[in-house]
């Protein structure tokens, strides 16, 4: 479904990514880790169509990405993912008017209702529907973050693409959005790439885990290599070596950038 | 005893601090008058309050000897107008050009260089171009006004614009929006809040203008009144006209504030 080959980022002179090379089938829940600045927002923004792909190919359903966002790949942001002039209804029901081919986005009549019935089923379903009337700003992070997968999910999405979604968020919330996550996965037949610098939220969650990491060095210039994925695991069959080899790297990644 | 920056008034005697630099101005003010009244009782720089009171009523509440008309209130009623019309094109002039050229990239890499140079014209250096143009009448007041704090709230309103978060614009193509329903949808309805805030700060300036305007050409106008009776130095006419334009500056932006409040509680709650 989705396919690498070959795939390098630069920013210039500087390499961020290298010789990526992957196929992800549907369905696959694929967490991404690695230190801070090595590639793996990036690598997600390429996906997601923001960013353009240097050089090599980044293929989605056997055509190159587009370069702009669509529809057919929804994004939960760590932030400001959600509208904060609408209500939580609102900014779930947004989506249907999005969806329709008109100026201004607006629903008229028997959509409206429809599309008010299937948000508020959706709102029950990550749990916000005590919540319909207010605005983001008066919700708390947990909330807006559920607020902005339901969001994203009313789109329809093949691929939910997920960017640090619960970084700044509670311990204990954080495993409730676990919970949701996981069973909108199953639920909606969704691909998901989650992006974490929280090593053991990727073993926890999903199919697959891929760990970005630079393979070579330059002292001279350190900007001359880029990333790319060390590990490719099955998440469900790691042992507790593999998990302690990579916490290792990643740290001595973390000393070196430092 | 606390540290200076540290020492808070109670409310009430906040209220107390805050009224007396009113009232010392309104006693020095007393003092004066009476002083220069006592010496000459034809003095006209510093009018008692007694005789402000007489040119008040004589100009609000007694009609004119020469037209019949209420003299203050046909003043504030065109000055308004003027400085209201001008002010609501130089809104919707600004809104558009700020949101298309804060949305789009291609309008913005031609449009904003022009913007820019004719935000840096002085407006009152180009007063006489507008009489010229449009004659003496309602109309090149208006323009001033318009031409006046247009461009501000055009670059107000386009870096506004820009600080909306890419995030939400990203979001939104990802629910199948197109231009349209963005510009419409996510970026039309937060620039409003914006939009007043914009025209509350260049009300100050919309004042500067109208009233340059009407000093140098109108026939009736709270500025024009100023002028006109300043050759016969009637500092009692003057003073309660420069009273009322503050009250009138002050209670429009109150309605201003208090209208964003109630139609954008979302703006108010203090960001995501």
């Amino acid at each position: 479904m989705i396919e690498a080959r070959n795939l390098w980022k630069k920013f210039g002179d500087k390499v961020v990514l290298e010789r990526i090379n992957l196929q992800v089938q549907e369905g696959e829940f694929v967490t991404l880790v690695g230190t801070s600045g090595c590639g793996k927002s990036t690598f997600l923004n390429m996906l997601l169509g923001t960013e353009p792909v240097s050089s090599g190919e980044l293929l989605l359903h056997g055509k190159p990405v587009p370069g702009e966002p669509g529809p057919d790949r929804g994004i939960v942001f760590q932030q400001y993912s959600v509208f904060p002039h609408m209500t939580v209804l609102q900014n779930v029901m947004a989506a249907r008017g999005f969806a329709r081919r008109s100026l201004t986005g607006a629903l008229f009549g028997s959509a409206r209702r429809e599309a008010r019935e299937e948000a508020l089923g959706l709102l029950e379903e990550v749990g916000l529907s005590h919540a319909q009337g207010l605005y983001p700003a008066e919700l708390s992070g947990g909330m807006r973050q559920r607020l902005a997968i339901a969001q994203a999910l009313l789109g329809r999405p093949g691929i939910l693409l997920l960017d640090e979604p619960f970084g700044a968020l509670d311990p204990g919330i954080r495993a409730d959005m676990h919970d949701l996550v996981l069973r909108l996965w199953r639920q909606y037949r969704l691909t998901v790439f989650m992006v974490t610098h929280d090593l053991k939220e990727g073993f926890y969650l999903g199919t697959r885990l891929w760990v970005f990491d630079k393979t070579r060095h330059d002292p001279q210039a350190p900007n001359a290599y880029g990333a790319t994925i060390t590990y490719d695991l099955p998440v469900g069959k790691i042992d507790r070596d593999t998990l302690s080899d990579i916490d290792r790297d990643l740290a001595r990644a973390v000393t070196e950038t430092a | 005893m606390k540290r200076l920056i540290n020492q808070t008034p109670a409310p009430m005697l906040r209220v107390l601090l805050g009224l007396l630099p009113f009232v010392l101005l309104v006693l020095l003010y007393m003092f004066a008058s009476e002083a220069r009244l006592t010496e000459n009782p034809s003095d006209k720089l510093l009018p008692s309050f007694t005789q402000i009171g007489d040119a008040i009523e004589r100009m609000a509440f007694e009609p004119s000897k020469r037209s019949g008309d209420y003299l203050f209130w046909e003043d504030t009623l065109s000055s308004l107008t003027r400085l209201g019309m001008g002010v609501l094109i130089a809104s919707a002039i600004g809104l558009a050009l700020g949101l298309f050229t804060g949305a789009l990239p291609l309008v913005s890499a031609s449009a904003s260089p022009l913007l820019t140079v004719v935000s840096l014209i002085p407006p009152l250096a180009i007063l006489p171009v507008l009489f010229i143009v449009f004659g003496l009448g309602e109309l090149s007041k208006v323009a001033l006004i318009a031409i006046g704090i247009t461009p501000f709230i055009a670059r107000d309103i386009q870096r506004r614009t820009q600080e909306i978060p890419s995030e939400q614009l990203v979001k939104a193509q990802t629910l199948g929006a197109n231009t349209s329903q963005i510009i419409c949808r996510v970026l039309l309805p937060q620039l409003m809040p914006r939009l007043v805030d914009a025209v509350r700060l260049s009300l100050g300036a919309g004042w500067l203008f109208l009233i340059a305007a009407e000093a140098i050409a109108a026939t009736e106008g709270l500025g024009y009144r100023i002028f006109l009776v300043r050759r016969y130095m009637a500092m009692d006419v003057i003073l309660p006209y420069v009273a009322w334009i503050t009250l009138l500056a002050f209670v429009i932006d109150a309605l201003l504030a208090t209208l964003s409040r109630r139609l954008f509680p979302w703006h108010h709650h203090g960001g995501q």
